[in-house]
């Protein structure tokens, strides 16, 4: 019963992070072509940093910082009368108050705020890759569609939202769906950030059952249930590509490019 | 205790070389350096002969993908699509579980269990795969006049792969190889995190990052260590590679000649 609640909680961080991660990415794109210099550095410097080290390390490094940069902060506005230094050697300490979540909260918060802690790195992560694809597909639109919404009298706001954002996907798309097969990839690395997923799951369920802690006692089954995940991801992946292609046909439908061109050929 | 004592001790302590013991307690930035460094050793090693293994398999696959027998153009494509299409977390632990139930069948596979051979296969495997695809894509992006050229100076089989076809694959699938490259690197930091046992805490450089940073409850100097070592292998990649791509393109006219763009392709 578990394994299959994992599945949910997978196909729930899938169906969460996927946008929260786009945000992320469209705020890093638009910082990165921003006119005001800080905002512009801290857009580039945020993908290149996060694309330049390997990601697992990230994982591990974020849900540490987030967590206690989280408690620090609540430290701060909920304690303010504490006088020993947070970090005592090799402790960090904050007051029984700004414990995240509350030691006396039930078991589900805690699972929810690990949850929310390991969607937040993914977004983070993911949103420096999808900042990456959504800036070049932002330049790859033709400069002759903004000049004529320019010569139409747009604003720059009503270029950027009329023009720019609905006609950059069908540029986007490739990036974004290599993204999004990633993501599923990706996805197993939530056992490391400690959620309970079909990792977790998949080990306790496949190892070794002896019949005094089971009525069904079995050997060490483990390799056969990551045989199924294995196959359970590869499902998954041949079903996006299939869904993602039909999409990039609705997409190219009209576009000024050579495959939007080879369709109206096809159809003609 | 001095830090050229501590270098001494934990310089190869990752191959078991030095001092036993890990430190315990007050924590030098200095131990940090040493012992993540010392952990690179694996990062390297895994990279290094996965890439090299990897490189052979690769140039066999993409033929094997571009033949027009479906004999050898199914296998490959499979193999492709398994290793590409599923999470490399789950390879490793599948792969781990499989290598222990075949341990229990014959003790030849037992040095298959230790991460020094199971997870090199794993990576080896993964990287032909990844690499493979690659070398597929620029095989059907040589230029048909080369081959035709080819065919007119009366080259054919092994010769005209071997003077054309290779040489041309390479060349226009080297900036994309090298990021494969990059991130084979980055992805050997899931080793030690997938089943494969650290014996006597010889680990790879997360796996010491990851140490500290929970012995001292403080992330914020044991990854960005973690992350500058890796960034300095990065940049060591890239110049490798830079040479061998300006061997590929010597008899190119200077402009003609494209630089190695870093379009990293995200964790796998």
């Amino acid at each position: 019963m578990n394994l299959y609640y994992a599945v949910g909680v997978v196909l729930l961080l899938l169906a969460v992070t996927a946008p929260a991660a786009l945000l992320f990415g469209y705020g890093g794109a638009m910082a990165a072509r921003s006119r005001i210099a800080p905002l512009r550095w801290f857009g580039k410097g945020y993908t290149a940093i996060v694309r330049g080290v390997p990601d697992i390390a990230f994982f591990l490094f974020f849900v540490i910082a987030l967590d206690q940069g989280f408690e620090y902060l609540r430290h701060q506005v909920l304690c303010p009368d504490w006088e020993e230094p947070i970090r005592q050697g090799n402790d960090f300490v904050v007051c029984q108050a700004a414990k995240l979540p509350l030691n006396s909260a039930p078991q589900w918060q805690h699972e929810t705020y690990g949850f929310m802690l390991a969607v937040l790195t993914f977004a983070i992560v993911f949103g420096a890759f999808a900042a990456n694809v959504l800036y070049g597909a932002m330049r790859a639109v033709p400069k002759a569609q903004l000049e004529t919404a320019e010569a139409y009298g747009m604003t720059q706001r009503q270029v950027t939202r009329r023009v720019l954002v609905p006609q950059m996907w069908v540029y986007a798309l490739p990036g974004l769906s290599n993204l999004w097969m990633v993501l599923i990839k990706a996805t197993p690395l939530l056992f490391l950030l400690g959620v309970e997923d079909i990792v977790y799951w998949a080990r306790e369920l496949g190892g070794t059952k002896t019949p005094r802690f089971t009525d069904y006692p079995h050997g060490d089954w483990r390799m056969w249930y990551f045989l199924a995940l294995l196959v359970f991801y590869l499902a998954f992946t041949k079903v996006s590509e299939v869904v993602l292609s039909r999409v990039m046909a609705r997409l190219n439908r009209g576009q000024a490019t050579a495959a939007g061109e080879a369709q109206r050929k096809a159809a003609a | 205790m001095s830090c050229a004592q501590t270098i001494a001790d934990y310089a190869f302590r990752a191959i078991g070389y030095g001092e036993r013991l890990l430190p315990r307690s007050d924590f030098t930035l200095c131990q940090q350096f040493t012992l993540i460094g010392s952990g690179m050793i694996w990062n390297i090693y895994f990279g290094v002969l996965a890439l090299l293994g990897g490189f052979v398999l690769a140039t066999a696959l993409a033929l094997g993908k571009a033949s027009g027998n479906p004999l050898l153009r199914k296998p490959a494509e499979w193999f492709v699509f398994v290793f590409r299409g599923s999470p490399l977390f789950i390879q490793f632990f599948f792969a781990y579980f499989l290598f222990l139930s075949l341990k229990g069948v014959s003790p030849v596979f037992d040095p298959l269990t230790s991460a020094v051979w199971g997870a090199l296969i794993v990576l080896f495997l993964n990287t032909a795969a990844y690499s493979a695809e690659i070398f597929h894509g620029a095989l059907q992006s040589i230029p048909k006049g080369d081959t035709e050229a080819a065919d007119a100076y009366g080259l054919s089989g092994w010769s005209r792969f071997r003077r054309v076809v290779w040489p041309t694959m390479l060349r226009l699938g080297w900036p994309a190889y090298t990021n494969e490259a990059i991130f084979l690197f980055h992805a050997t930091t899931l080793v030690f995190f997938a089943g494969f046992p650290a014996r006597q805490q010889r680990g790879d450089a997360l796996y010491y990052a990851n140490y500290f940073a929970d012995k001292t409850f403080n992330p914020f100097i044991p990854y960005p260590i973690l992350a500058g070592y890796f960034i300095l292998l990065t940049l060591a990649v890239i110049g490798c590679f830079g040479l061998v791509n300006r061997r590929l393109n010597r008899h190119l006219p200077q402009e003609a000649r494209r630089g190695i763009r870093y379009r990293p392709q995200l964790l796998r």
